[in-house]
């Protein structure tokens, strides 16, 4: 499969040199890597779904080493990777449901076997749901047990499917494939609309009246207050610029052509304006297991401020962010440092970088975090 | 990358000139024809040598790469094979939209003549950006090019778009943080063109010469000398055939880019793009090799920064500006500083220091090791206790315990230091044998760095080394091995110059009051105001370290300056009485001073004069005062108008006596009685002078003590007058 592989390797450099900008994006086209991967994959007769794995494994592996930074790619693979695992366990459950039912022409009076299939069916479409559900943290937080459950039954699945030998493997082989795709498209799907999905939410957040007040830009914030200004929620909105790179400049002006009254703040005035704000509302780089929130540079000092006048902190992100990893060392190891010419402009402190004079060594360090660490402690949902 | 595919899918609707789009592309020159990497160079191409671990040429191509150049031409001459099969193990060779193509030469000399064989390879079909493969940078190309496509469109004659940055040049040393000398440009500031190119100013003379038209021409120029030059060149094809036209031209700047600019029949142009929150600067030499290793670890050039380039599960940064490899050994006592990077495979022992350095892979370091700011490639061991500052240490170096690197030392590859041996400061080191002097010709500077090492590099490695060992082992203590090149006559006081090194504090007292010489002459001559005047007052907002901080003092300085140029000036060209006065007071006005500080500043002038103007004993330099004095009383009588002022010069003489001009010390009474006795000063002056001197401290008071005779007499002399009076 020449055509994967370069994809591969075209994406892979893309992640590492920064090219891709955004987690949706990613984690987008991560997925849709993968989807390629996957139906570009030959598949044996035995074991397809290992051998699925298997190769999405391998390809993910190469993908989060390029970026590691980059958690939305991670994320991405191992729901493939459950997806695939989830599929397979459908796929011979039905199998076996298959068998069950021709035994149950021998065996009449078994009522308790019949109802059994019907009941693991059941859990399977609620497992997939509850992947497929619009997400929000709470559905993260309920997601956790399902999935470790999953991979448990799919292990005793594998046992039975090498007890039966059916002999529509190759129909069944074709299936598999057929079906993983489909879920990949629904994630990819799921990816792709988890904005709205988010936005729908608003109105049940936003109130009459309110300050709202957010930080930098994050499309999906964006879209969740526009959906409340949509649903003729009036409400007014602060944004700090989120120094050095200002993005909160463009958001405030996407707001105001939006029709939304925004007031734009420098990041140090925070504290300041907090009293009067109702909620915080912003966005996420990725959320950890712990509840932490890996997010754009300056929003611990805002998480801080808000815990300080005992206002809302909401963090707002998608599925595709949420990362089963706990976070070690997170200010550093999972922080991208940035160039300095950001803060400053080289020319003008070209004397103060001359390293022919004086102890040739740089006197001034620049320092240009992209993200911050907001403990768990400070979110309020 | 998207623009391009743009324009060859939608041809039909673009004009005939966008029908010729072809992919960009590149000509990278994987030599640099120069010799300042000797004697490294002479075993491995500079293109191949690590900066932060990381091979040059692969910053160059990164950055390539990323800007959406699809084709590159390698141009290969020393050490081609190196080049090539680097190239073709490495991962450039299978990268999708992105060919690496080599051109390989064992003749060319030169820049020019390789894209002379460029030329006649026929393998450029539009715009190409020339660079040289020591190029580190992370601008993007997108609109340098689209603004060099728009002045093609106007005007065919545009060939060459070059990218400039600001950088402060350092006005002690008049070279710029990569080492460079310092630059002049002379820009269009409304058309970016590039007017006036020199990058070999003559400091001894102090003046730079701007052809009367350019001005005449152009409705206004600004001239830099705070421009670095990013050797990034976007180039129309025309470029390749003047060089073939031209076959005379050698270096890019020197002869290309001087040649077109002074050459008014073609009228071809050059454009300056400047680039301002991107990074971009080539290694020239070794200290833009140290100052861009840093820049790199500082992460200027993001993200061309090692944990990214080389995949961050491999290089981890840490705080500090720390980056360490995943299995680097590190013992528990040892201390890490700031910004320093750790290769794969290292081992470090117990309580080493190591700061500002790089490290390379699998290097072995032992105990109580020193390591400051310097760069150890790949291989190398050091024992216990060795120290190192400011050094570059090639692969598979062996420092045996005890052996100090002084400051700017260079050990090229597989060099043995032995024990307790001290590398002098700024010693190269090499295991080959320093080629014989070439003649100082410029063009054979070039010449050898390419014929030479070629077979110098064969001759030696095919067994002469060998014989040699015995012999040699003496130069670098025992058991050392290599000999330590001699630095030719001349060449030595460039040295720190151009070193790994920083510059030496006494070299920096030193040329700073040799800048205060050539200040001097730099405002004396009068012909090019604007350039002169402008470049001193760049140099003296930056010079703040030497001049005092506050502004006024500043102020007073230059403002002195200018009236000692003024008077000089007066001086040689005859310049009449009333016109000096006139000058000095627009002097004043310009500069906001009193005229208490023009009387000073004038005899300041006047007696540097004199001190300047050749005598042989105290008797001499007293004559000389004196006439000058005579010719010039009527100027200092202007600015003298009362007893205040008076007291000033005086103040001003006593503390020239003490700091610039000690000759006068001696002569110090017989010039205030000079002054008297050209009613300059009046005695009432002296004796006020005196007596606020009666109550100064024992050391202010010696110009009182030595002139207490000539005080004396003044008294004395006014008690006559009174006494005749009554």
């Amino acid at each position: 499969m020449p055509d994967t592989q370069a994809l591969v390797n075209d994406f892979l450099n893309k992640l590492k040199k920064r090219k891709i900008e955004g987690s949706q994006a990613t984690a987008k086209q991560t997925a849709e890597l993968l989807r390629s991967v996957i139906s570009q994959t030959r598949m044996p007769y035995t074991n397809q779904a290992s051998a699925l794995i298997h190769s999405v494994k391998a390809v993910g592996e190469r993908l989060i080493a390029a970026n590691p930074v980059e958690l939305a790619v991670g994320n991405v693979v191992r729901r493939v990777l459950h997806i695939i695992r989830e599929e397979d366990l459908s796929l011979t459950t039905a199998a076996m449901a298959g068998l069950n039912l021709s035994a149950e022409s021998d065996d009449e009076d078994d009522t308790d076997r019949d109802n059994h299939p019907a009941l693991s069916a059941a859990a399977i479409a609620a497992a997939s749901r509850s992947t497929l559900r619009p997400p929000s943290l709470q559905t993260l937080l309920e997601d956790v047990p399902d999935s470790a459950a999953v991979p448990h039954t799919s292990s005793s699945g594998g046992d039975s499917e090498g007890k039966s030998k059916s002999a529509d493997k190759s129909s069944r082989s074709r299936k598999l494939k057929h079906d993983v795709i489909e879920a990949v498209n629904e994630l990819i799907q799921d990816i792709s609309t988890c904005r709205e999905l988010i936005a729908e939410q608003a109105v049940e957040h936003i109130h009459q009246n309110e300050v709202i007040l957010t930080l930098g830009s994050s499309r999906t914030v964006l879209e969740f207050l526009c959906a409340a200004k949509e649903k003729k929620r009036s409400f007014r909105v602060f944004v700090a610029e989120g120094a050095p790179r200002y993005q909160g400049h463009l958001l405030a002006k996407e707001l105001v052509t939006r029709g939304l009254q925004t007031t734009l703040i420098t990041d140090s005035a925070v504290f300041a304006m907090i009293s009067r704000v109702n909620m915080v509302i912003v966005g996420a780089h990725a959320v950890m297991a712990n509840g932490g929130v890996i997010a754009p540079v300056g929003l611990n000092m805002v998480a801080l401020a808000a815990q300080k006048h005992a206002v809302p902190f909401v963090v707002l992100a998608g599925s595709h962010k949420l990362c089963p990893l706990y976070p070690h060392h997170p200010e550093v190891l999972l922080n991208e440092l940035r160039s300095p010419s950001e803060l400053l402009d080289f020319g003008e402190f070209s004397d103060c970088l001359d390293f022919g004079s004086g102890i040739g060594a740089p006197l001034l360090h620049v320092v240009n975090p992209t993200f911050d660490y907001v403990p768990p402690k400070l979110r309020r949902a | 990358m998207g623009a391009q595919k743009k324009g060859a899918t939608a041809r039909v609707s673009e004009d005939p000139e966008e029908l010729a789009r072809h992919p960009l592309q590149a000509i990278l020159l994987a030599d640099s024809f120069t010799t300042k990497f000797r004697p490294i160079t002479l075993e491995r191409p500079k293109v191949l040598l690590p900066l932060v671990n990381i091979p040059m040429i692969n910053y160059t191509l990164a950055w390539l790469e990323s800007a959406g150049v699809e084709e590159v031409f390698v141009f290969c001459c020393a050490h081609s094979k190196q080049v090539i099969d680097y190239l073709e193990s490495s991962e450039w060779s299978s990268q999708p939209n992105f060919s690496v193509t080599t051109i390989e030469s064992h003749n060319s000399i030169s820049a020019g003549d390789a894209l002379r064989l460029i030329y006649e390879r026929n393998v450029i079909h539009g715009d190409f950006v020339l660079i040289s493969g020591d190029t580190v940078s992370n601008m993007s190309l997108t609109q340098a090019l689209q603004e060099h496509k728009d002045r093609r469109k106007k005007d065919a004659n545009a060939i060459m778009t070059m990218v400039v940055k600001q950088s402060k040049p350092s006005p002690i040393t008049q070279q710029s943080r990569l080492g460079t000398d310092e630059l002049f440009m002379a820009i269009n500031p409304v058309t970016k063109q590039l007017l006036y190119y020199e990058d070999k100013a003559e400091y001894s003379k102090g003046f730079i010469s701007l052809d009367k038209t350019l001005i005449a021409d152009n409705p206004s120029v600004i001239l830099h000398n705070d421009k670095q030059d990013c050797y990034i060149d976007i180039c129309s094809q025309e470029v390749l055939s003047l060089f073939t036209d031209n076959f005379d031209y050698q270096h890019l700047r020197r002869h290309f880019v001087k040649g077109l600019l002074v050459d008014d029949i073609m009228g071809y142009k050059i454009f300056t793009h400047e680039i301002h929150s991107s990074y971009a600067a080539r290694i020239d030499n070794f200290r833009s090799y140290d100052t861009i290793s840093k820049d790199i670890i500082q992460r200027w050039t993001y993200p061309f920064v090692p944990d990214v380039l080389c995949g961050s599960s491999a290089i981890k940064v840490e705080r500090q500006g720390t980056y360490r490899a995943s299995d680097v050994t590190l013992s528990r006592s040892a201390q890490l500083g700031s910004f320093i990077f750790i290769g794969q495979g290292t081992k470090i022992g117990n309580d080493t220091k190591i700061s500002h350095s790089v490290i390379g892979e699998r290097c072995t370091i032992g105990s109580n090791v020193t390591i400051e700011g310097s760069y150890i490639w790949n291989n190398v061991t050091i024992e216990d206790g060795c120290q190192l500052r400011n050094a570059i240490v090639c692969d598979g170096v062996i420092l045996k315990s005890g052996a100090v690197l002084q400051p700017g030392v260079i050990l090229s590859f597989k060099v043995v230091v032995g024990q307790q041996f001290v590398v002098p400061a700024y010693s190269k080191v090499s295991l080959l044998q320093q080629p014989t002097q070439q003649d100082s010709d410029e063009e054979l500077e070039y010449a050898d760095s390419t014929s030479g090492t070629g077979e110098l590099r064969s001759d030696k490695l095919n067994g002469d080394i060998a014989p040699d060992l015995s012999e040699i082992a003496s130069e670098l203590g025992t058991g050392g091995v290599g000999y330590i090149w001699k630095v030719f006559e001349g060449a030595y006081d460039e040295e720190w110059r151009h070193s790994v090194a920083p510059i030496p504090t006494d070299k920096l007292v030193k040329l700073m009051l040799d800048r205060d010489e050539d200040e001097e002459l730099l405002t004396q001559d009068g012909n090019i105001i604007s350039a002169s005047g402008e470049l001193k007052t760049d140099s003296d907002g930056n010079g703040s370290e030497d001049d005092d901080n506050e502004d006024s003092r500043d102020d007073y300085v230059s403002f002195e300056k200018e009236v000692e140029a003024t008077f000089l000036r007066a001086v040689h060209e005859n310049v009449k009485v009333d016109l000096a006065v006139l000058e000095v007071n627009a002097l004043r006005l310009s500069y906001n001073m009193a005229s208490v500080d023009c009387g000073g500043a004038i005899f300041y002038s006047m007696m540097k004069l004199a001190v300047e103007s050749p005598h042989n004993s105290a008797s001499e330099l007293h004559r000389n005062a004196a006439d000058i004095v005579t010719t010039w009383q009527k100027l200092l009588k202007s600015f003298l108008h009362d007893i205040d002022e008076e007291i000033e010069v005086i103040l001003k003489f006593e503390e020239m006596c003490l700091e610039s001009a000690k000759e006068f010390a001696a002569l110090f009474p017989q010039i205030l009685h000079l002054l008297y006795d050209k009613e300059i000063l009046q005695e009432d002056a002296i004796l006020r002078w005196a007596d606020e001197k009666e109550g100064a401290d024992e050391s202010d008071k010696v110009f009182l003590k030595r002139s207490e005779k000539f005080i004396q007499w003044l008294r004395e002399a006014e008690e006559e007058e009174e006494e005749e009076d009554e």
